[in-house]
């Protein structure tokens, strides 16, 4: 039977260390709404999506209640809406017509933020799919709830650069349109690699065309929680170091198991993956940095920062995958800078610059996230900076991603107030030489040889 | 039967137990094991009890505990057993 002990180490998790479920998603397919006229579209994807999630956030809350664990985001991914609105929309505003339902549809139900208006353009680009990228500044701009994302390449395609050129214009006017506050459209926007079909965690989430009619994934967390363990290991070796991260992983993917399993049952929609990824917030102390500087680096971004990652990640999936059969999205460590204390005083303490969180990105679980850069920042940069990242993910074989805030008006030592989960960040400097003609060349990156890994 | 836990953690005094008790009587949760130390005066128990035959639902268990704890000045939590079960068995 259970102990006291027991009782306490887990209240004790809940209640001092933020343990908690990051959040439970609905992924939605929006295949059956589609329709040549964009009303009735609309009024389809309204329509479905209010009925399959009307329970969400009730049930929610009932098992927060039951087990007295927060669940912290209830969310909707939904089918890449490149996909859903290929036939029906012929302009920018039609496409920006569905964004502002899929709005409509998180404010009625009561969910945080919904995913997938997004296009996966790793080889090509329909007509369709280059009118979504288009209207992505609008929709960001018209909507609150609405995430985006463009898969740009994958290790079996290779890398869409045309695409990538694109993207870096999009967020340099999703920037523009959004600066009276802060250029917060572009924390609404990722840029993939490699995007995984079932990821629970926004901004990336869609709901892929290989997944069912609608699925339950969950994204569990605690980073508070492994930096106290990790604090336990003090001067120990590396062995016991990864048993302790291991064994601590096990019990927060345990509990985002049962949380999803009782979700599954009570909303009757089958259950997905667990997503196994330690995803900061900026209150202090869930904090990726955290638990990096307690294993024994002064500040993230020391020497050494990199194979400490590198730990972490692993050693979170090891413990995880014990506990969950199905254990999918993203899984591993988030290293976001607006959305973890512990990186935003590593930057500000000049330890942690914009090539070491790159470095990071080889060993993390996504890539460069919630970056603030100078608002001057050209496009063309932009869009090195992604096919950097995205050449990380595609060689590597892993999800890499961008999500990053050119914040107009704003330079290098300011600071960006994005609120919320989201957090706040310093703008950080870029490398300021030219990478124009790479970039203008036009065309792909072919995909990878699967050999000679070395 | 579905198990579920209560914790009482605060300040030590008399007749925390008798209270917590009179409360679970009265709404049909019986009572099935109970622990309880005192750490550096720190009142700490934990109640393994059955609400099967309560008439209350859980959240109302759950409210009428609160209650009934910052009416002593303790922290009275009701949990389903399920969290600690999966968190630390196989």
């Amino acid at each position: 039977m259970i102990n006291l002990f027991e009782v306490a180490e887990t209240n004790k998790m809940i209640e001092h260390e933020n343990l908690d479920v990051r959040t439970i998603t609905i992924g939605i397919s929006l295949l059956s709404c589609m329709d040549s006229n964009v009303d009735v579209l609309c009024d389809n994807i309204y329509k479905k999506i209010t009925t399959i999630a009307k329970d969400l956030v009730k049930t929610g809350e009932a098992i927060e209640n039951k087990y007295g664990i927060p669940i912290v985001n209830k969310r909707i991914s939904v089918t890449p809406i490149g996909f859903v609105g290929s036939s029906a929309c012929k302009t920018v505003e039609d496409f920006v017509k569905i964004a502002k339902v899929l709005d409509r549809c998180a404010n009625e139900v009561g969910v945080n933020f919904i995913g997938g208006y997004s296009a996966i353009v790793s080889k090509g680009m329909t007509d369709a799919e280059r009118l979504l990228i288009e209207s992505i500044p609008l929709a960001m701009k018209e909507t609150n709830y609405v995430c985006s994302s463009v898969n740009v390449g994958s290790t079996k395609t290779g890398i869409n650069m045309d695409a990538v050129k694109l993207v870096g214009e999009i967020i340099k006017e999703t920037a523009e349109l959004t600066k009276e506050n802060d250029s917060i459209g572009c924390a609404k926007l990722v840029i993939l690699c490699n995007a995984p079909d079932d990821n629970p965690f926004m901004a990336g989430a869609f709901h892929g065309v290989t997944e069912a009619e609608s699925i339950i994934n969950v994204g569990v967390s605690g980073p508070g929680v492994m930096r106290n363990a990790i604090k336990t290991a003090k001067g120990k070796s590396f062995g016991e170091l990864c048993e302790t991260i291991k064994k601590t992983s096990f019990k927060i993917t345990r509990v985002g198991q049962l949380v999803a399993l009782e979700a599954s049952e009570a909303l009757g929609i089958p259950f997905g993956i667990i997503d196994l990824s330690l995803a900061p917030t900026p209150a202090i102390g869930d904090s990726i940095a955290d638990c990096l500087q307690e294993m024994g680096l002064e500040r993230v971004g020391a020497p050494g920062t990199t194979a400490a990652l590198a730990i972490l990640n692993d050693q979170v999936k090891k413990g995880g995958v014990m506990a969950s059969s199905y254990v999918g999205g993203l899984s591993g460590a988030f290293i976001p800078v607006s959305e973890d204390q512990g990186m935003i005083d590593a930057v500000q303490a000049g330890a942690l610059t914009l090539e070491k969180l790159e470095a990071m990105t080889c060993v993390c679980s996504v890539g460069l996230d919630m970056i603030a850069i100078p608002g001057h920042t050209s496009s063309k940069t932009l869009s090195g900076i992604i096919a950097d990242e995205m050449a990380i993910g595609m060689i590597n074989q892993k999800t890499t991603a961008v999500r990053i805030i050119p914040v107009i008006g704003k330079d290098v030592g300011d600071i960006v107030e994005f609120g919320g989960l989201l957090g706040y960040a310093p703008v950080m400097p870029v490398n300021q030489f030219s990478c124009d003609e790479f970039v203008d060349r036009g065309g792909r990156i072919p995909a990878p040889i699967h050999s000679f890994k070395n | 039967m579905e198990k579920a836990i209560i914790t009482v953690v605060g300040k030590d005094q008399v007749g925390i137990i008798a209270k917590v008790c009179v409360f679970l009587a009265e709404h049909d949760v019986n009572i099935l094991d109970i622990s309880q130390t005192i750490l550096q005066g720190y009142f700490n128990m934990m109640m393994i009890v059955d609400a099967t035959q309560s008439a209350d639902q859980f959240g109302e268990l759950i409210q009428g505990l609160e209650a009934l704890g910052e009416e002593i000045g303790v922290t009275i939590k009701l949990q389903h057993e399920d969290i600690f079960n999966k968190m630390h068995r196989l």
